[in-house]
C-alpha cells in the first residue's frame, strides 16, 4: 500500500463516524476501527522489508518551487511509531466504544480521534520537514479537540486551551528551527538532511536551530519546564489520555528528537540541553507522582517522568543509549496505555479516581487487578517484565556517562528517579487494590465486560511476552528502529542477567528505597503538603491573562459592531496602501494614445455619470433608486457593447434584469424610504472617504489604460489556439468552456451554492420564529393593484415564452462561435420563466413547473463534472475538450464539441440558481398573505366576478 | 475615451463606497451593486480599450480585442448576481427577524422589547 494512502486513510476515516453514528454506536466503532486496521495492515505489509533494513518511499511533487513535497518514507523508526499509533489506536477505538456513555456524542469523538491519528501518522511518515510541520500543527489542533471533548467541563476546556497554547507555541518555534535547518542543507527533504551532519553541526546557525527545534520537542513531550500542561490535559476522557499520553502526542517530541538524532546529537550543546532537561523531568515527575491522589494525575506525572527518562537517554548522544531509548519507547507505550485504560475502568466502575477513596478492589475486580499488577510492576522495573529490561539498560548507560566531568551525579539522580518510580507504581497497586474491601465506594465496583478489558489485557500480555522473550518479540523491531535512529546497523542484544554490575545494585537500591517511601507515605505526604510549591497553572494563567486582556481590548475597540466603520477603515487602508505604492515608485511612460470619443459615447457617459451622481442625493427614496440603478446597469452594458465586448453586454443586460427583479421583490418587504439621518459631519466624512476611493480607482485605471502591458500577455495564445485547439471562433466562450474550464466549473459550483444558500435562508426564516410571525401578520404598506395579473401581460408573456426559450437555445448553440453561450442563454431562459411568475402569479407558475430548481443545479454541476471526467476516459487531463464536424441531411455543416456538453451544465446551473433565488423570495410574499391564484388571470370575461372569486380561493 | 471610462469608474466607486457607508441595509446593497459595476468595468478596462474589434475570429478581421479580461468579467458578473441575491436575502431576513433594517449592532435595540419581537 502506498505510504501516501496510509497517511491519508485516517483522514478519510475521520469523515465516516459522523455519518455512521446514525447506524448505531457499534457500527460506528467498527467502521472507524476497520479504517485504522486497514492502515495498520498496509504498514504491516511493508514490515518485513523494513525489518530487513530497506526504506520504503512514496514521492509526490506538490509545490516543488517551495521545496514542499508530499514525500513519505518508512524506515525502522517510522515502523515502530506507525505500529504504536495504529495498533494502540485500534485498541483505543475498541475501548472507547465501551467507555463512552450514551450521552457522549460518539461520532464526534471518533472523528476527532481519526483526525489526530492521521496527523500523527503523517508526522512519523513525512520525508519533508515542511510537510512534517503541517502534520505537527495538526496534532496540536486535533489534540485540542480531543482534550476538550467534554465541553461542559471547565477543566476540560482550560486543559485543552493550555495544551494548545504550550504545544502550539513550541510548534511555532520549531517551524523556525526547521526552516533554518532546511536553509543550511539546501533541501527540505529529511532523507537529504539526515546525511548532512557535518554541514549542520559546523554551521553557526546550529545552536539557534537546535534550541528552536528542542523547544518544539520539549513542549510536545512535556519536558521541564513545559511539563505542566500534561497533567491538566487529564480532564480529557480516559481513552484520549491513554492514547495521547502513552503512544502518540507526547511521543511526537521524542520521535522528532530520535529522527533528528543523527544530525543534531553528539555535540556538548545537545548533551547538556537534552540530557539535563530529561534528567530533571524524570526526577521531578517521579517525585510529584508519588504524592498525587488522583489515579490519572499519578499516571500523568509518571508519564512525564518516563518521557524525561527517554529524553535523557537520547540526550546522552551515544549509540547504545539511543538504542535503549527506542526500547523504552516501546515498553512505555505498552504498560502505560494498559494502566491508563485500567484507571479508566476503575473510574468507570467505582465512579471515583481518588486513591484515598479506593482500596481493596483486588477481590471485587480481579481481572483489572491482574492487568494493573503486570503493567505497574513493569513500570516499577521488576523482573522479568519489559520495564525491568529497559530500566536496567538505562541505569547501565547512566553509570557510564559523566555529567560535567562528574561521574556519580547521573547515576545518583537516575536512581532517585527510579526509586520514586517504584514508589508510585507500588502505591498504585497497594492503595487501590490491596487492603480491606471498603463499604463506602461511590458505586459498587466490579469487573467490566470483556470489551472494555480486552484492550488493556492484550497490552499486559505484550508486557509479559516482551519481558520474557525480548529478542523474540521485540529484538528485530528494536534493531531496525535503532539502526534508523543512529544511522548505521545497531547491535541489539537484550537479556535479563548482566551479572553483578553497578546497574543491578542501583536497581535493588531503587526497589528497596521505593518500598521504604511507600511505607513512609503518610508521613512524607504530610511534609509534602506543608511545603509551599509553585502552582504551574496559576503562573501560566498569570502570564496569559494580560495578553488575553490586551487582545480583548483591541478586538472590542476594532470590532464594535458598527459595520460602516469596518468598511471605512478597510477603504482608507486600501487607498493608503495604493497611494504608498504609487508614490514610492515610478509608473513608466505613457505609451498609448487616447481613443477618440464619438458623440454617442459622450451621450452614454453623460447618462451614466448623471445617474450615478444622482444616487448620492436620491438614495433615500428606494424605488427611484432602483430605476436609476437600472439605467446605470444599462449604460454599463451598452458600454461593453461599444467597447468590443458583445458577450459582456449580453450578460450584463440579462443580469441587470434579474437583479432589478430581485431587488424589487425584496423592496416589497423593506421600508420604502430611508429613515437614516445623516449628520453633516458624518456625511462629510463619508464623502471624503468615498471621494478618495473613487479618485484612486479612476486614476489607477487611467494610468493602466494609457500604458501597454509590461509583461507579454497570454491573450495572444488564446486568440491563436481558440479555433485550432478549441474548435470555436468566439474566443471568450472558448476561454470559458475550454482554456479556463476548470475556473468556470468552480464558478458554477459557487453560483449553485449561492442559490441553495438563498433557499436555505428562506426556509429557515419561514419555518417559524419572529420573521415568520411578522410575515403572517403582514399589512401591505402600499396599495395593491386591483388587477394583479393583467390580461395583456399574461397573454404577452405566454406568447413570448416559446420565443424567448428559442432565443435561449439559439444563443446557447451559437455561443461557441458567436456571442452567446451557456451563461447568457441561462440568464435569458431564467428571465423568460420569471416573466411567467410576474405575469401569471407564483402559484399558477409553480403548479406548472415540471423540473425542480435544486435538481437543475445538481444536474448542471454533475453534467459539467461528467464532461470533465469524460476526458479521463480518453486518457487526457480533466476537462480536455474534443470537437468534430458532422453533416446531417437538410441542415448545413454542424459542429459538435464536448465543450457544448460542459456549457449545458453551465446553462442548467445558471437557470437553476437564478430561479431558485427569485422563487425563494416570492415565497415570502405567499407567506405574507398573497393569495395563490389558480386561474391564469383574475378577470375572466366569460364569467361573473363572484363565481371567479369563489373558485380562486 | 479612456478619460470617460476612468471617470465613470471613479464616480461609480465613490458612489458605491458612499452608499455602503450608510446605516440602512438597502443603500448598502445598492452600493455593493455600484461597486460591482465599477470593479467589473475596471477589470475589463485592464485589457485596454478597443473599438470595433470584437474577439470573434474572422478571416477579414483587422485585429482583436483582449479576450481574457472579458472571459473573467463575464463569470464575475454572474457570480456577483449570486452574491447580491444572498445579501439581499440576508438583509431581508434580518429586517423581518428584528423589525429594523439598521446595519449596526445597536445596543439600544437589544434593550428595546418592541424591536426584538
Amino acid at each position: 500500500m502506498s505510504l501516501a494512502l496510509i497517511a491519508a486513510l485516517p483522514f478519510l476515516g475521520a469523515l465516516l463516524p459522523g455519518l455512521l453514528i446514525r447506524s448505531g454506536r457499534t457500527a460506528c466503532a467498527m467502521v472507524t476501527g476497520s479504517v485504522t486496521a486497514l492502515a495498520l495492515l498496509g504498514i504491516l505489509l511493508h514490515a518485513p522489508a523494513v525489518l530487513r533494513g530497506e526504506v520504503i518511499q512514496t514521492r509526490i511533487e506538490w509545490l516543488p518551487a517551495l521545496g514542499l513535497n508530499a514525500n513519505f518514507f518508512l524506515d525502522g523508526l517510522g515502523l515502530l511509531f506507525t505500529g504504536l499509533i495504529l495498533g494502540i489506536g485500534l485498541l483505543i477505538i475498541l475501548y472507547a466504544r465501551f467507555y463512552l456513555s450514551s450521552k457522549d456524542p460518539m461520532g464526534q469523538f471518533y472523528s476527532y480521534l481519526m483526525l489526530f491519528q492521521g496527523a500523527m501518522v503523517g508526522i512519523v511518515l513525512s520525508d519533508n520537514i515542511l510537510l512534517l510541520l503541517i502534520f505537527w500543527e495538526l496534532t496540536s489542533l486535533s489534540s485540542f479537540l480531543l482534550i476538550g471533548y467534554w465541553k461542559h467541563l471547565p477543566e476540560g476546556r482550560q486543559g485543552a486551551r493550555m495544551a494548545l497554547a504550550v504545544t502550539g507555541a513550541g510548534g511555532l518555534a520549531m517551524i523556525g528551527g526547521m526552516l533554518i535547518l532546511g536553509n543550511i542543507v539546501g533541501s527540505y527533504d529529511l532523507t537529504v538532511i539526515l546525511t548532512q551532519k557535518e554541514a549542520i553541526q559546523a554551521s553557526e546557525w546550529y545552536l539557534p536551530a537546535l534550541i528552536l527545534i528542542l523547544l518544539g520537542c520539549f513542549t510536545k513531550s512535556a519536558q521541564f519546564p513545559f511539563h505542566f500542561w500534561l497533567p491538566h490535559a487529564m480532564a480529557a476522557p480516559t481513552p484520549v489520555s491513554a492514547y495521547l499520553h502513552s503512544a502518540t502526542m507526547v511521543k511526537a517530541g521524542l520521535f522528532l528528537m530520535a529522527r533528528m538524532w543523527p544530525v543534531l546529537a553528539g555535540t556538548p550543546e545537545w548533551f547538556y540541553l537534552v540530557a539535563t532537561a530529561g534528567l530533571i523531568t524524570m526526577v521531578l515527575g517521579a517525585v510529584i507522582g508519588v504524592f498525587k491522589d488522583d489515579l490519572k494525575a499519578l499516571l500523568a506525572f509518571s508519564t512525564v517522568s518516563h518521557l524525561g527518562l527517554i529524553t535523557m537517554l537520547l540526550g546522552f548522544g551515544t549509540k547504545a543509549a539511543a538504542t535503549v531509548a527506542v526500547f523504552h519507547i516501546l515498553n512505555h507505550a505498552t504498560f502505560k496505555a494498559a494502566l491508563f485504560m485500567s484507571a479508566g475502568i476503575v473510574d468507570h466502575e467505582a465512579h471515583t479516581r481518588d486513591i484515598k477513596r479506593l482500596g481493596g478492589l483486588r477481590k471485587l475486580m480481579p481481572v483489572t487487578f491482574a492487568i494493573v499488577c503486570i503493567a505497574a510492576l513493569s513500570m516499577a522495573g521488576i523482573p522479568p517484565l519489559n520495564g525491568f529490561l529497559s530500566k536496567e539498560l538505562m541505569l547501565t548507560e547512566a553509570v557510564e556517562t559523566p555529567w560535567a566531568g562528574n561521574a556519580w551525579i547521573l547515576p545518583a539522580l537516575a536512581t532517585i528517579g527510579a526509586l520514586f518510580s517504584v514508589a508510585y507504581s507500588f502505591r498504585l497497586i497497594a492503595h487501590v487494590f490491596l487492603g480491606p474491601v471498603r463499604d463506602d465506594y461511590p458505586h459498587k465496583p466490579h469487573d467490566p465486560g470483556f470489551g472494555m478489558w480486552a484492550a488493556p489485557a492484550f497490552l499486559a500480555l505484550l508486557v509479559v511476552l516482551i519481558g520474557l522473550m525480548p529478542m523474540t518479540f521485540a529484538g528485530d523491531l528494536v534493531r531496525a528502529t535503532a539502526s534508523a535512529v543512529i544511522g548505521e546497523p545497531a547491535y541489539v542484544n537484550i537479556y535479563h542477567w548482566h551479572g553483578f554490575v553497578p546497574a543491578l545494585f542501583l536497581s535493588l537500591l531503587a526497589v528497596g528505597g521505593g518500598l521504604v517511601v511507600l511505607g513512609l507515605h503518610p508521613r512524607l505526604e504530610a511534609g509534602w503538603n506543608a511545603v509551599p510549591r509553585p502552582e504551574a497553572k496559576a503562573i501560566f494563567d498569570g502570564l496569559v491573562e494580560p495578553f488575553a486582556r490586551l487582545s480583548r481590548r483591541v478586538t472590542d475597540w476594532l470590532h464594535d459592531g458598527r459595520i460602516a466603520g469596518y468598511f471605512a477603515i478597510a477603504t482608507v487602508a486600501i487607498v493608503a496602501a495604493g497611494y504608498y505604492a504609487w508614490s514610492s515608485t515610478t509608473a513608466g511612460v505613457v505609451t498609448r494614445d487616447l481613443t477618440p470619443i464619438a458623440p454617442v459615447a459622450a451621450v452614454g457617459w453623460l447618462l451614466l455619470m448623471g445617474c450615478t451622481g444622482a444616487l448620492f442625493f436620491i438614495h433615500r427614496s428606494r424605488l427611484v433608486t432602483l430605476v436609476v440603478l437600472g439605467v446605470v446597469g444599462l449604460m454599463v452594458s451598452v458600454g461593453f457593447a461599444y467597447l468590443s465586448a458583445p458577450d459582456l453586454a449580453l450578460t450584463q443586460i440579462s443580469v441587470e434584469v434579474a437583479t432589478i427583479i430581485l431587488l424589487l421583490l425584496a423592496l416589497n418587504f423593506l421600508p420604502k424610504a430611508d429613515a437614516e439621518k445623516i449628520t453633516a459631519g458624518r456625511g462629510f466624512r463619508d464623502l471624503v472617504v468615498a471621494g478618495a476611493a473613487g479618485l484612486g480607482a479612476g486614476a489607477l485605471v487611467y494610468a493602466l489604460m494609457m500604458r501597454d502591458f509590461f509583461f507579454p500577455t497570454i491573450s495572444d495564445f488564446h486568440l491563436a489556439n481558440s479555433y485550432i485547439g478549441g474548435g470555436g471562433t468566439n474566443v471568450v466562450n472558448v476561454i470559458l468552456v475550454d482554456f479556463r474550464g476548470y475556473d468556470t466549473f468552480g464558478e458554477i459550483i459557487v453560483l449553485g451554492i449561492a442559490g441553495l444558500l438563498i433557499y436555505a435562508l428562506a426556509e429557515a426564516l419561514l419555518r417559524g420564529g419572529p420573521a415568520n410571525d411578522r410575515l403572517l401578520s403582514w399589512v401591505p404598506d402600499q396599495k395593491r393593484a386591483g388587477d394583479r395579473h393583467p390580461l395583456m401581460l399574461v397573454i404577452a408573456t405566454r406568447v413570448m415564452l416559446p420565443v424567448a426559450l428559442l432565443v435561449a437555445v439559439f444563443i446557447f448553440l451559437r455561443g461557441h462561435n458567436m456571442p452567446g453561450g451557456g451563461f447568457i442563454s441561462g440568464l435569458v431562459a431564467a428571465i423568460a420563466l420569471v416573466m411567467q411568475y410576474m405575469a401569471s402569479g407564483y402559484g399558477w407558475t409553480a403548479a406548472r413547473q415540471r423540473v425542480d430548481y435544486h435538481a437543475m443545479i445538481g444536474w448542471g454541476v454533475t453534467i459539467a463534472a461528467l464532461c470533465g471526467v469524460g476526458s479521463w476516459l480518453a486518457g487526457r487531463p480533466f476537462l480536455t475538450s474534443a470537437f468534430g464536424y458532422v453533416h446531417p441531411p437538410v441542415i448545413e455543416k454542424f459542429e459538435i464539441a464536448t465543450a457544448a456538453i460542459f456549457d449545458l451544465g453551465v446553462f442548467l446551473t445558471v437557470v437553476g440558481a437564478v430561479m431558485l433565488a427569485l422563487a425563494s423570495l416570492s415565497r415570502f410574499a405567499v407567506r405574507a398573505g398573497e393569495t395563490v391564484n389558480t386561474a391564469p388571470f383574475d378577470i375572466r370575461p366569460d364569467q361573473s366576478p363572484a363565481s371567479v372569486a369563489k373558485e380562486g380561493h | 475615451m479612456e478619460l470617460l471610462v476612468a471617470s465613470a469608474i471613479g464616480l461609480m466607486t465613490a458612489c458605491g463606497i458612499y452608499l455602503m457607508l450608510r446605516q440602512r441595509s438597502f443603500p448598502v446593497i445598492v452600493g455593493l451593486a455600484m461597486i460591482t459595476y465599477a470593479v467589473n468595468v475596471f477589470l475589463f478596462a485592464s485589457g485596454r480599450l478597443t473599438l470595433g474589434l470584437p474577439p470573434i475570429l474572422r478571416d477579414d478581421a483587422a485585429g482583436y480585442t483582449d479576450p481574457l479580461p472579458q472571459a473573467l468579467v463575464l463569470t464575475a458578473i454572474v457570480i456577483s448576481f449570486g452574491m447580491t441575491a444572498v445579501i439581499v436575502m440576508m438583509a431581508l431576513g434580518a429586517f423581518l427577524d428584528t423589525g429594523s433594517d439598521k446595519m449596526d449592532l445597536d445596543d439600544d435595540r437589544a434593550e428595546d422589547p418592541e424591536a426584538r419581537k
